[in-house]
């Protein structure tokens, strides 16, 4: 970790390097340390330290960007020089208009210092704990647990000057019998608040609960998702719908649809990168603060997410702070996604359905239509058939080939807890829902 | 760079480490993104560092850090220690290497032109030509053309000897046109989807595919496809083109072979292997008796050729299925003796399959380019010679579930086959199987001449994650009773 001034010395010494006519610099750094366990062992363990200088450097409407991890004043110089030279090789952009000016962004301690400071025998206790568990109930366990310190440094030459510096702890485990297996999962900002032992009873009791699986017919059925698939269905949606490049090129399920209703009115969606109850990022890869964003509200699609450039494609339009890292043909897109809930505890799921599923997770999921948000996918981990309310039997796996907005509008309860969910990059704070008519499509073997 | 890789060697057995290995690597990349019309992105990344990886007290540590300092090498090394014997506390028996694997060498990929020194302005008309003819197409809302090109200078050294230098250097071009409609969307990509074909090669694999030339075709067909009817459900025959075939490899052959998913290791993400041990030996039938399955990393151009892995072990090819019945795993030096402890008969040295993603990530079993051998046919008698079918082209999506055996695949393009020709366009078009099933139910193969090694640069895998870049060399080839038309 270097800290604030040390990058605020390295910025400064890159801008002062650029003879462009605007000139941005990303520095993104940190220690990541990884301790990954199976078949009730830790079978890899790394760490991790390194640091990206990414420079934009702009001339009229023309940019171009290079990047090192090379700290050197040479180094340094070389990526700024890179950076002019495929900058003066481009042609003008039209709707490039201004790297972002500054603006005041909300300072938020993400830094743990236990976390931080997380040894890999404190690890490797941890993951003792959950293989010990395991190997007393006969099944064998796998998973990671990480800690890491990010920071981050966006810095311009029109003035922007931010910093961030946050921790994370993430625990997964799978642990597995012969014929089921079970998952258990916590992520957190603070490693003094997971509890490795909570993590795996919670895995193992579902892969104990889960032997002798069977199978019965694919179709229509009413689901219980628990966390970790509502939130595979939320990232799916960011992804491919909720920016505002895809709004603006026709890719999106929000084209044309705006102001009207696209899920159940049950349905609440925003992006808030300051809300604690996620993985808090304050401001975005230009340093514009992050706003929270309506998405869907209450069913009806309210709007997407805008970075500088989009927004300068749209009249009275500003960023609303979900860049990603330059140069970018993806667009923005929402990284710390949360999603309304509701008032139902799972007992009620469970006990107001007369024949579901319940689900766990998804495994490999991947959009089959991105207009249509359709969605298909594995279940795994703990697949089971509810039958009167109560979980009678566990389940071979489903494939489902499923919209997502479909199924939202058939969201018949939310749970009152949420969870945050690890997502592909930052976090996803969701509920478990109850679905009718969840669409099941094939089976696998086990 | 051997004062440092000495450094870090003799210092890893000076704290305790019974085994070392050192990669100091620098990768440049250069992407170039045209979008309709405006270059998009023209970036030009650098990144450079070193990783070890060490056993003691019998356990595995790695670390790695950005700095080729010495004072950091002696941090990072002593780190990496302290994190093996952390690793210890949960051991069960000690890390078997196997025979010591001893390579002095060097490789470097064989290009007629390196594409570092081809001018930025050449690449960028490329694109921009490309560009134009898709978008000249009526109804082509999105027009997106890529480059990528890289370099990776690698030196591996280790405590048993070994000193390898090696140079990797990779083409990749490719082209996307995107039509949209009321509530729909097609696209047409171009020579692969999502993105790029690519292999390790110089700008003359770009010179060979043509972009240009075929741009214009990709916007006709994506339009075409916005009016084409949804492909019809049912059982029926398929023949699958070389692209999407090669995912149908990678996702169904290629990641259930790898044995380090096999004991277990990949369990809580990305899954383990219908693969199982007890199936080795040539006693499970994999596919049907045509089906010949290749791993290797010695074909040219392949995107998962080099000259040694990531442990230092040397290029091999490896029989993977041999007439239909499955013979072997993909391997590391630890795997392959967890295996020999099953199967006495298995080969004691690994058949090198560990890659990393970089100087920051530890080896791990990778695909190297996994290749369905070529048949007899031509595709047009294979069309002629199917009464009743549907032909599937490009990838669009994928998914399979975490032991590799039910997968449902969707394609970018499908036409009808009626009477041994083909007919009607049809858009949206799935697949879905059960893995043995599907390859027992491969009935013709095209020949050599249609035979292409399909460029993956995108395979994910491990914690933390790591991009693979892996071949596939396939031809079209025909299966019956599959499941098509999935998507309401």
């Amino acid at each position: 970790m270097l800290g604030k001034e040390r990058l605020k010395v390295i910025t400064d010494r890159v801008l002062g390097f650029s003879g462009a006519d605007q000139t941005e610099v990303v520095i993104m750094g940190g220690d990541e340390h990884l301790t990954r366990f199976a078949t009730n062992r830790i079978h890899q363990n790394v760490s991790e330290t390194d640091v990206t200088v990414r420079v934009r450097a702009v001339f009229g409407q023309k940019m171009g960007v290079a990047s090192g991890n090379d700290l050197s004043d040479e180094a340094l110089r070389h990526v700024v020089d890179a950076a002019e030279t495929v900058a003066r090789f481009q042609q003008d952009n039209p709707d490039f208009h201004s790297l972002p000016e500054p603006q005041p962004a909300q300072e938020i301690d993400a830094y743990i210092a236990a976390t931080a400071a997380c040894s890999p025998e404190q690890r490797a206790q941890g993951v003792a704990a959950i293989c010990t568990l395991s190997r007393e109930n006969g099944l064998q366990a796998a998973g990671a647990f990480s800690t890491e310190v990010q920071e981050m440094f966006v810095a311009n030459s029109l003035g922007v000057a931010a910093y961030h510096c946050g921790t994370v702890a993430k625990l997964v485990t799978v642990i597995m019998s012969d014929d089921s297996s079970g998952y258990g999962a916590a992520t957190a900002a603070d490693v003094s608040t997971l509890d490795p032992e909570a993590v795996g009873r919670v895995a193992v009791d579902k892969a104990l609960q889960s032997r002798h699986p069977t199978s019965i017919e694919p179709g229509a059925y009413t689901v219980i998702l628990e966390e970790a698939a509502v939130a595979d269905m939320l990232s799916s949606l960011g992804f491919t719908g909720f920016g505002a490049l895809a709004l603006q090129e026709g890719r999106s399920f929000m084209t044309g649809r705006l102001g009207e209703p696209v899920t159940g009115a049950n349905i609440t969606i925003w992006d808030d990168g300051l809300d604690p109850r996620g993985l808090v990022l304050p401001f975005d890869f230009e340093g514009v603060p992050k706003q929270r964003v309506a998405l869907i509200e209450k069913g009806i699609a309210q709007g997407v997410v805008y970075d500088t450039f989009t927004a300068g494609r749209e009249e009275g339009k500003a960023s609303t702070g979900h860049s990603l890292p330059a140069p970018n043909t993806f667009g923005p897109i929402p990284l710390n996604l949360f999603m309304a809930p509701g008032t139902a505890t799972k007992a009620e799921m469970l006990a107001s359905t007369e024949r579901g599923i319940w689900v766990t997770r998804f495994h490999y999921t991947n959009t089959v239509h991105p207009i249509k948000t359709v969605l298909t996918g594995m279940t795994r981990d703990g697949t089971f058939l509810i039958e009167d309310g109560v979980i009678t039997r566990p389940l071979k796996n489903f494939r489902f080939t499923q919209s997502i907005l479909e199924a939202f509008s058939r969201a018949e309860m939310l749970s009152s807890d949420c969870k945050l969910i690890s997502g592909r990059r930052g976090g996803i704070y969701v509920p478990a829902a109850k679905i009718h008519e969840f669409q099941f499509t094939g089976t696998t073997e086990f | 760079m051997r004062n440092l890789t000495d450094r870090a060697l003799d210092l890893a057995k000076v704290k305790g480490a019974t085994y070392a290995d050192v990669r100091i690597v620098r990768r440049e990349n250069q992407a170039i993104t045209v979008k309709n019309g405006i270059v998009q992105r023209l970036a030009l990344d650098s990144s450079q560092g070193f990783g070890i990886r060490v056993i003691a007290d019998g356990a595995w540590g790695f670390a790695s850090s950005h700095r080729l300092e010495p004072a950091e090498v002696d941090r990072v090394t002593a780190l990496a220690v302290q994190i093996a014997k952390a690793s210890a506390l949960t051991k069960i028996e000690d890390v078997d290497l196997g025979p010591a694997e001893v390579h002095v060498g060097s490789y470097r990929t064989p290009v007629e032109i390196d594409p570092f020194t081809v001018p930025l302005n050449d690449k960028v008309s490329l694109l921009l030509a490309a560009d134009k003819e898709a978008r000249a197409v009526k109804g082509v809302k999105v027009a997106t053309s890529s480059l990528v090109f890289i370099r990776e200078n690698k030196t591996f050294a280790s405590t048993e000897g070994s000193f390898i230098e090696q140079e990797i250097i990779e083409s990749g071009l490719g082209i996307v046109a995107v039509a949209v409609a009321q509530g729909e969307m097609q696209k047409r990509s171009y020579p692969n989807s999502f993105g790029r074909h690519q292999g390790t090669a110089g700008y003359e694999f770009v010179k060979r595919w043509d972009l240009v030339g075929n741009a214009r075709r990709m916007g006709e067909e994506a339009v075409a496809l916005l009016s084409a009817p949804q492909c019809p459900a049912g059982v029926t025959t398929m023949i699958l083109d070389g692209p999407q075939l090669a995912l149908q490899v990678h996702e169904s052959c290629g990641h259930p072979i790898e044995l380090d998913r096999v004991f277990g290791t990949e369990a809580a993400y990305a899954g383990t292997s219908f693969l199982t041990p007890e199936k080795y030996g040539g006693h499970f039938r994999y596919g049907s008796d045509i089906v010949n399955l290749t791993a290797d990393a010695v074909t040219p151009t392949g995107l998962g050729t080099f000259g040694y892995d990531d442990e230092g072990v040397p290029a091999q090819k490896t029989d993977i299925v041999k007439n239909g019945m499955f013979v072997g795993y993909l391997t590391s030096r630890e795997t392959a003796q967890e295996l020999r402890r099953l199967h006495p008969d298995a080969p004691a040295r690994s058949n090198g399959a560990m890659r990393a993603d970089g100087w920051n990530r530890i080896p791990i079993i990778r695909m190297t380019n996994i290749s369905l051998q070529p048949g007899t046919w031509t595709l047009d008698d294979l069309i002629a010679d199917t009464d009743d079918g549907i032909y599937m082209i490009t990838n669009k999506s994928w998914s399979i579930d975490d032991k590799r055996l039910n997968f449902q695949f969707g394609t970018e393009l499908a036409y009808q086959i009626k009477n041994g020709k083909l007919g009607q366009m049809y858009k949206n078009a799935t697949y879905t199987g059960i893995t043995p099933q599907f390859w027992g139910n491969c009935d013709a193969i095209c020949n050599a001449d249609h035979w292409v090694v399909w460029g993956t640069p995108n395979c994910g895998k491990g914690q933390p994650g790591q991009v693979a870049h892996t071949g596939h060399g396939t031809a079209p080839a025909r299966f019956r009773n599959v499941q098509v038309g999935v998507m309401k």
